[in-house]
């Protein structure tokens, strides 16, 4: 009945673990406390899970990788206690937890931690850039959303019952094969990815044709933000990387749910296919994270910078560059495997080509900055954190890229050290100050700069303290997923990556004042003109939080940096005395029913249960049957509606003094 | 005045609405036609890996091949007039082509439903060697979007009768024959690289 | 109260301060930093010489970036020219600069990926001494096919002569590495990967395994010997002495998984194990039979 789900499945082998089912436990149901207590269920459906605007899409993303932020820095923390104390010792984590949370810690923080991060950033502000009213596809935009957090849901389910995966966030086979990983955990990991990999994957076309094909009139590719441009190569990347994993995950559950031989030792598997087909989907994900950040920066840049955009041209061809290549290197994440010197050398010079365009990037941001005049915002802060760190990680990435030199710090932690140098500041640092930037416009008023500050420093303080000592660790010989050692001249190096740890979870808890403190303040700090840092492109245009259609008259525009343009000539506030009635896409409950089955289907899958499997691929193929069928999933805003929510903003313009 | 300008924006909307949906679809296809390049790379470097089990020459039968390939082939011309009666507003006779459409389809699936099981019996089953495991998986993959196909064909048959050739209708009816070539074109790939080289 | 915990922080900070000192020290024992075998020490030098060419990016970045934060603030004395956002001259310095650098670099990449691939024979007036490696759950079994010993978890050779080694995994992936003379590459079931190492001179150093492999993983390390003419044929004497047969049975037996293996020497191995035990996986003939995989987790 219940497949390999039984009473075993607790996680009663240690402490440990049982106050993690515990926490995660309590927290849902103190979360359905608190929304009961306030009497707001009927509110949270009918406003934000059945929600397809863009925007309340893009807040419940960033909602989502928060908590797994929260998550990921946890496990981080307990890593770093473990690997401090276990000098000839067994530290405190029992070797099966400390296994699976690395695992777990590789596997959130890439797939649900960065990429909600990034998909909500894109989602609250590309379509506000591109003068539109929502994306393309609003009910598949609610699909990609309710999937990932149903791949979320998985990982966080194996907190309670049975375990994650041991073999990594890259799951190598053979390890991860059925023989040597039999209990649950490789199913978890693979289910997990299937389902919010489907998500990522309707997120890129959603994208690609809203940037293609909803731009405001007049605005031609040339003129497009850069933010949009980065979300633009970023969205090409999932639709054509998101494939590839897949494949490779399906391939993997293949050979462990029906024993096949895929990637077996024996009867004709093939191990090295694996490494390719991951990394065939892995390095394209590398900028899937990177590259929206990038357009983060610049837009902090040029605005904090009060000045146009340095080199808009280069960064644009450098972006597009960056796209491109990222599906011609992915072999130098295994250089080590035995290919001969010409593959090897190929791979590498094809990764070191990528510097080009990337230092290209980061001298066109100081160029912006030069015959600027910086204000320094915490989303500045953040942009120059990130230009003099980043450029650490570029270096020993291009070290890296050197077949022999890899050979040596291959699988070292000098690697871990080099990735999370690019990811922290390349990434993390960009959707931070994308939270600074764009808060107000989400919400209607700013966040505190105090804690903002406090957030950067602890970051950044923490990264150098945590990440530098590894690359010494590197050269010291130590390799990663390391349990326990035996040297004691890595030791200290251990304990200043351990304090780097605890700096970082203060950045953690600085977050969470920084908004406590501001939401707190929040009539003091509003936003009433919607445009709160003097910006340059469309979405300042519109009121925070804007309108749910955005715009009442979709604007024309004919130059990069559109509003600055428009406010440049007066004309960026226009309220015309009549309004056209608009068209918006209805709320559905059909994307959260999705998310839902898709849950199931992996749940069922990952415990062997059959029935319920099959029930719930039958459930997501009625709902889309039966939402197929629905040809008017419209609303229509009329123009009185219209005209009250424009002149409410039109006296709040006046009292600002903008009109 | 109201109501017209209303009319007029409702229609301006549902035209993009369908415009962007078309173009969504081709992208849907792209990031399917990778799957399926992934798939068939696989296969090909695992051609070998047979691992002292059954090998491709002894697996195949052309005859069953040759009917499996007329009847998905069929399918897609009957498709075809099925697109055409639409283009035409004949309701009966799309209809009719669906269903034929359809019938084709079944007559597809029912054929390699029991190549697979006559590979099982044999002892070639997925799990004897890497290569099986590929060959399987390829051609159930090809196999499965062919049944969702049909589901959808269903639906759409089914969306005819019931709504008759609306613009939304007709969109779709569009698309889903977009996926129907889409995976013709796929089996022309399965054909030429899984089956043709072991009988050349 | 607060004293207190000031001096705490301060002693914490003490401490830390310290503990970078001393480790800025303990870099010496870096296998890496200070190589002990040709190969190793042009991989070492590789690294410093790449990274000092990246210098040359590093150093324009951080000057520009303090020079205009300093420049450019809000009170600095910079001239604010809010349209500047082209310049051709900037332009073409920014794209030809990290060209150069990466063009630099990627010579070196040709030359040293050439140079250093890890499958060819060291050229020494030496014959190559050929050393046979299989990992395991959690250990390295080394066979000598010339000597027909075999040992577990320890790797001698004599100094003089380079060291070819055959690498093999009769478990999942895993990745052989000595960092003091170079390496790495990965052991796969059913395929033989190689290394071609030296050291300079006799001493002790050590290898492990890098790639997570289950639970033994932070034990699956082994000692490495390069020993004088006369100290190598003790050594192979003293494992002549062990009187233990590694035949196909008790090859089973060695199998079982198991975390902290001592060393283990084998007076006598059966000829063509290593080819028997690549056989269990490719199906070639006169295979050692396949056991089902064991739970690592």
């Amino acid at each position: 009945m219940l497949g390999r789900l039984t009473i075993d499945a607790l996680p009663l082998y240690s402490w440990i673990a049982v106050g993690g089912a515990l926490v995660t436990v309590m927290a849902v149901l103190l979360t359905a406390l608190i929304v009961t207590w306030a009497g707001k269920w009927r509110y949270l459906w009918e406003e934000w899970l059945t929600s397809v605007d863009h925007k309340r899409i893009g807040i419940m993303y960033i909602l989502l990788s928060l908590v797994m932020l929260v998550r990921g820095v946890i496990e981080a923390i307990m890593m770093r206690t473990q690997q401090a104390i276990a000098l000839n010792n067994e530290g405190y984590l029992p070797p099966e937890h400390f296994e699976q949370i690395f695992t777990t810690h590789g596997t959130i923080m890439i797939f649900f931690m960065a990429m909600p991060f990034l998909t909500g950033l894109i989602n609250v502000v590309v379509p506000q850039q591109l003068g539109a009213r929502d994306v393309a596809f609003p009910f598949m935009n609610s699909v990609s959303l309710w999937l990932t957090a149903a791949g979320a849901g998985l990982v966080g389910i194996s907190l309670v019952l049975g375990k994650f995966s041991t073999a990594g966030w890259t799951g190598y086979p053979p390890y991860s094969g059925i023989g040597f990983s039999p209990g649950v955990g490789v199913d978890y990991w693979i289910w997990a990815l299937l389902v919010s990999g489907v998500g990522s994957t309707m997120t890129g076309i959603n994208f690609i044709t809203t940037i293609l094909k909803c731009r405001a009139p007049g605005m031609e590719l040339m003129q497009m933000p850069l933010f949009v441009w980065t979300a633009f190569c970023t969205s090409i990347l999932m639709a054509f990387a998101f494939p590839a994993l897949t494949v490779v995950a399906a391939l993997l559950g293949l050979d462990r749910t029906l024993g096949m031989h895929f990637f077996t030792n024996e009867l004709g598997g093939n191990m090295m296919n694996f490494a390719n087909l991951i990394w065939i989907w892995g390095h394209p994900e590398v900028y899937i994270l990177i590259l929206p950040a990038f357009g983060v920066y610049s837009e902090v840049t040029a605005v904090f910078s009060k000045k146009r955009l340095f080199g808009y041209r280069s960064l644009v061809y450098a972006t597009m560059a960056i796209g491109l290549l990222s599906f011609t290197v992915w072999l130098h994440h295994f250089f080590t495997m035995g290919s001969s010197p010409n593959v090897n050398a190929i791979f590498g010079i094809a990764t070191m080509i990528i510097a080009v365009p990337t230092g290209v990037k980061i001298f066109d941001w100081l160029f912006t900055m030069v015959r600027g005049r910086i204000v320094f915002h915490p989303a500045m802060l953040f942009t120059i954190g990130f230009i003099i760190t980043f450029v650490i990680g570029g270096i020993t990435g291009v070290l890296l890229a050197i077949p022999p030199v890899d050979y040596l710090m291959h699988n070292s932690t000098f690697l871990v050290a080099h990735f999370h140098n690019m990811l922290i500041p390349g990434a993390l640092f960009g959707y931070f100050a994308g939270t600074q930037f764009w808060f107000p416009k989400a919400f209607g008023f700013k966040l505190n700069e105090f804690w903002g500050k406090v957030v950067f420093y602890c970051w950044f303080i923490g990264f150098y303290l945590a990440f530098m000592p590894l690359y010494a660790l590197g050269l010291l010989g130590m390799p990663r997923r390391l349990e326990q050692y035996t040297h004691p001249d890595w030791q200290p190096f251990l304990l200043v990556a351990f304090t780097g740890a605890c700096f970082v979870l203060l950045g953690l808890f600085s977050v969470f004042m920084q908004f406590y403190v501001s939401i707190r303040d929040r009539n003091e700090n509003r936003d009433l003109t919607g445009d709160p840092w003097d910006g340059r492109t469309l979405e300042w245009a519109t009121s925070s939080p804007a309108a749910p259609y955005n715009f009442a008259v979709i604007p024309d525009v004919s130059n990069v940096d559109a509003f600055w343009e428009m406010k440049n000539k007066g004309e960026a506030y226009h309220f015309p005395d009549q309004y056209k009635p608009i068209i918006m896409p209805a709320n559905t409950g059909a994307g959260v029913l999705i998310g839902l089955f898709g849950f199931l289907v992996g749940f069922a899958f990952v415990w062997y249960i059959w029935w319920l499997a099959i029930l719930a691929m039958i459930g997501v193929i009625a709902t889309l049957i039966v939402r197929s069928c629905n040809d008017y999933g419209e609303e229509i805003i009329t123009s009185e509606a219209i005209m009250a929510i424009e002149s409410q903003r039109k006296a709040q313009l006046m009292s600002q003094g903008k009109l | 005045m109201n109501q017209d300008m209303l009319r007029q924006v409702m229609s301006e909307h549902r035209e993009d609405c369908l415009d962007n949906r078309e173009f969504g679809f081709w992208l849907y296809l792209m990031t399917d036609a990778i799957i399926f390049a992934l798939l068939f790379a696989t296969y090909v470097s695992m051609f070998r890996n047979t691992a002292n089990g059954p090998e491709p020459i002894h697996l195949f039968d052309l005859k069953h091949v040759f009917f499996e390939t007329a009847c998905l082939l069929i399918s897609s011309v009957t498709f075809g007039f099925a697109w055409l009666a639409a283009m035409n507003k004949k309701r009966p006779s799309v209809i009719l082509w669906l269903i034929i459409t359809i019938v084709f389809g079944v007559a597809f699936v029912f054929l390699e439903v029991v190549e697979f099981l006559e590979m099982i019996q044999e002892g070639a089953g997925p799990q004897a060697s890497g290569y099986l495991s590929s060959f399987f998986t390829l051609v159930a993959t090809h196999g499965i979007h062919v049944s969702i196909g049909m589901i959808g064909i269903l639906t759409m048959t089914l969306q005819v009768f019931m709504k008759g050739l609306t613009p939304q209708v007709c969109s779709r009816l569009f698309r889903l024959g977009l996926f129907w070539h889409f995976l013709d074109i796929v089996w022309i790939g399965i054909f030429s690289v899984v089956y043709l080289p072991v009988f050349i | 109260m607060k004293s207190c915990r000031n001096v705490l922080l301060s002693e914490w900070l003490a401490i830390l301060l310290a503990l970078l000192v001393l480790s800025g020290c303990s870099m010496q024992s870096s296998p890496i930093l200070y190589p002990k075998g040709p190969v190793s020490e042009t991989e070492r030098d590789l690294l410093l010489l790449a990274t000092a060419i990246m210098l040359f990016t590093l150093l324009p970045v951080y000057l520009i970036t303090f020079w205009s934060c300093w420049r450019y603030r809000a009170k600095g004395k910079g001239a604010y020219q809010p349209d500047w956002h082209k310049s051709i001259f900037v332009e073409v310095f920014i794209w030809a600069g990290p060209l150069v650098i990466v063009v630099a670099i990627s010579i070196l990449v040709v030359i040293y990926t050439y140079r250093l691939d890890p499958y060819k024979p060291l050229v020494t007036g030496e014959k190559a001494f050929r050393v046979q490696a299989i990992a395991q759950n959690w250990k390295w079994l080394f066979i000598y096919p010339d000597q027909q010993v075999a040992v577990v978890n320890e790797l001698a050779f004599p100094s003089e002569r380079p060291l070819n080694i055959e690498i093999t995994s009769d478990t999942v992936m895993t990745s052989f590495i000595i960092p003091a003379l170079g390496g790495q590459i990965y052991a796969m079931a059913g395929m033989t990967t190689y290394l071609n190492l030296r050291a300079y001179e006799p001493g002790r150093f050590s290898g492990r395994n890098t790639q997570f492999s289950g639970r033994g993983f932070p034990h699956m390390v082994f000692e490495v010997q390069s020993l004088s003419e006369g100290d190598f044929s003790q050594w192979l004497d003293k494992v002549k002495k062990a009187n233990k047969r590694l035949d196909s049975i008790s090859y089973q037996k060695l199998l079982k998984p198991e975390r902290k293996h001592p060393v283990e020497y084998y007076s006598w191995v059966e000829p063509e194990l290593f080819r028997q035990i690549i056989a269990k996986y490719t199906g070639a003939s006169g295979a050692l039979p396949l056991q089902k995989p064991r739970s690592l987790e």
